[in-house]
């Protein structure tokens, strides 16, 4: 592995007490998880400003609701699995819809949650987000992207969902990048094939671009961090000038970000497409590596998809 | 116990008698709204605008002010009655209810209503929101005061009681509850649907003070809250007995009127025992 392996919960953790330094309006609340999602960070630093709301993800998003309405910034967070589907409803009436300055940071996402199995393993929290009006969707590409993306939304009003891992992964940034919500940052450059990958996936592009590279395949690669509002531009000159586009996603394949890209290009510019995700099936236990090879994650799944499109291509 | 004078009453009453009259046009104007249960709690929202709350029409914004949650979002038609009797916005703009364009949605929108503190509709959010907000005030150091009210068909909700733990885990003695117990909720009476009685006895369980009044008498309302503003390092519950489609002979207790408009007959008589012309 080329790249330093590191937590993005830690620099989550980090982001929220410099954020708790720098602005008295910010409060944090949590679910009876703040040690797994790194809010304990906060709540150690800021004690009067930090709300443990128990096991009751929906009086917890609410209760956020009427924070925000009285003027305060909320960071929410918990597993991702709790923090959108068990309070699905409260999200969409209580934050998307009166459009309150809520930002969610959820933990814990996607299939790399590895022993926990498919109940704690969420792979739809990206469709469920970004079908919310008003709803900014984030997925940090790693540790410090994370931080960055932090510090970014605090500054920016409105609902916001974040979506982090359990697992430590890749630093592929530079810690001095910037991070725009409206830019989708190509990683490397390259004319005959697109990936586009979110979260750990676009390490694994970057893995692929190289192998491609031995086949001579010149491939792109886009870290599309925000599926929401989405870089359109990034995407549809993409496909402009390589012809054909791969996504790469550790999200269920319904909807996900590859479905959110597939509808920009079907409307913009249509190109040969494939998906690489989890099809639409359950996880289950097991070590990472283990579950991002039987789900379809892995270098090899984005060059052999890569190869398809290659074809398809005129 | 503070006695209030007849005539102080009889104003409030005249003010619940208004948002009765004017929730009854809009639904029969709209075609539809919930008539019951918006009836039912035209006294509460009188004293509370009229009396209770330090509020200021012309600076709905005004940090300091009160806050009042609508948690049962479907008696929609009673808050407006209230804001615009009290001056957030014209009474003409009542007969707007539920049409296009129109600022009064079916259910409460805060970025669209003013005087409107939080958008409810779907139900059992309203007393975690007010929760929020008096945690925020705690926090700022606000002596502003959260007033929420829960329809009886609420207690159904998980996330109700939820909210009533952290109430009282946080000791939220800014925040006083109303339930507005009519007894009914859409499928049939309360304790057939979902048994909630005895319903004191859980609110005391989750650490609540608890007050049993007639929602429907003034002066009993306003001793209720005054009783909550003296009670510290916890919240309070007002259990407020009301009858759904009070004031309307043929909507009292009437299942038939949770969430149906009035014909035009109805409608008619409903005028005629309101005191108000069309």
């Amino acid at each position: 592995m080329r790249w330093k392996m590191e937590s993005q919960r830690k620099q989550y953790g980090k982001a929220l007490v410099e954020l708790g330094k720098e602005r008295g309006d910010i409060v944090v609340l949590d679910a009876d998880l703040s040690s797994s999602t790194r809010t304990a960070d906060f709540a150690a630093a800021f004690p009067e400003r930090f709300f443990n709301c128990g096991i009751a993800e929906q009086n917890m998003m609410d209760t956020a609701a009427g924070f925000a309405a009285s003027g305060k910034t909320a960071f929410v967070s918990t597993f991702a699995v709790f923090g959108t589907g068990r309070c699905y409803d409260q999200i969409r009436q209580s934050i998307a819809y009166p459009k309150l300055n809520i930002k969610i940071v959820a933990s814990h996402a996607g299939i790399t949650v590895g022993g926990d199995g498919a109940s704690h393993q969420i792979i739809e929290d990206i469709a469920l987000m970004r079908v919310l009006p008003n709803m900014t969707v984030i997925v940090p590409v790693d540790s410090p992207e994370t931080y960055r993306a932090v510090k970014t939304i605090a500054k920016t009003l409105g609902p916001c969902y974040v979506r982090i891992g359990r697992a430590d992964v890749p630093t592929i940034t530079d810690e001095n990048a910037k991070f725009d919500i409206n830019q989708a940052p190509v990683m490397r450059d390259g004319k005959d094939v697109t990936l586009i990958g979110c979260g750990i996936m676009v390490s694994k592009c970057l893995e692929a671009a190289d192998e491609l590279s031995k086949h001579g395949v010149d491939a792109r690669v886009i870290n599309l961090h925000t599926i929401k509002p989405m870089d359109e531009k990034t995407i549809v000159r993409a496909a402009r000038e390589t012809g054909c586009v791969v996504t790469a996603e550790e999200h269920s394949v319904m909807m996900g970000m590859g479905s959110a890209v597939a509808m920009v290009l079907v409307e913009n510019f249509h190109v040969p497409m494939k998906r690489v995700g989890i099809p639409d099936v359950f996880g289950e236990s097991g070590a990472c590596d283990e579950l991002m090879e039987k789900y379809g994650l892995t270098v090899d799944n984005i060059v052999e998809a890569a190869h398809d499109v290659l074809k398809r291509k005129k | 116990m503070e006695v209030y004078d007849g005539e102080f009453i009889a104003e409030l009453e005249t003010i619940a008698r208004h948002i009765r009259l004017n929730s009854i046009k809009m639904i029969y104007k709209a075609g539809s709204g919930h008539p019951g249960g918006s009836l039912s709690c035209a006294d509460i929202l009188a004293a509370l605008y009229f009396h209770i709350m330090k509020h200021d029409p012309k600076r709905p914004d005004w940090l300091d002010r009160d806050r009042f949650v609508l948690s049962k979002g479907h008696a929609a038609p009673a808050l407006y009655a209230v804001l615009a009797e009290a001056g957030y916005f014209p009474i003409d703009e009542l007969s707007s209810l539920r049409k296009m364009g129109s600022r009064l949605q079916g259910h409460p929108c805060m970025n669209k209503t003013p005087g409107v503190e939080m958008s409810t509709g779907s139900l059992g959010h309203g007393l975690a929101a007010g929760n929020g907000m008096a945690l925020a005030a705690k926090l700022d150091r606000k002596l502003y005061r959260i007033y929420v009210l829960l329809g009886d068909g609420e207690m159904d909700v998980g996330e109700t009681w939820e909210a009533a733990m952290l109430a009282s885990h946080y000791k939220l003695d800014n925040v006083t509850a109303y339930i507005d117990r009519n007894k009914l909720q859409l499928d049939g009476p309360t304790e057939k649907i979902m048994s909630l009685e005895p319903l004191a006895d859980k609110w005391k369980a989750f650490g609540w003070h608890v007050i049993e009044i007639n929602g429907h008498n003034i002066q009993e309302i306003i001793h209720a809250t005054n009783e909550a503003k003296g009670v510290k390092g916890r919240p309070t519950v007002v259990i407020c007995h009301t009858i759904k489609g009070k004031g309307v002979s043929y909507m009292e207790g009437s299942l038939h009127f949770h969430g149906k408009a009035p014909n035009d007959q109805e409608y008619a008589q409903a005028l005629k025992e309101l005191g108000g012309a069309p």
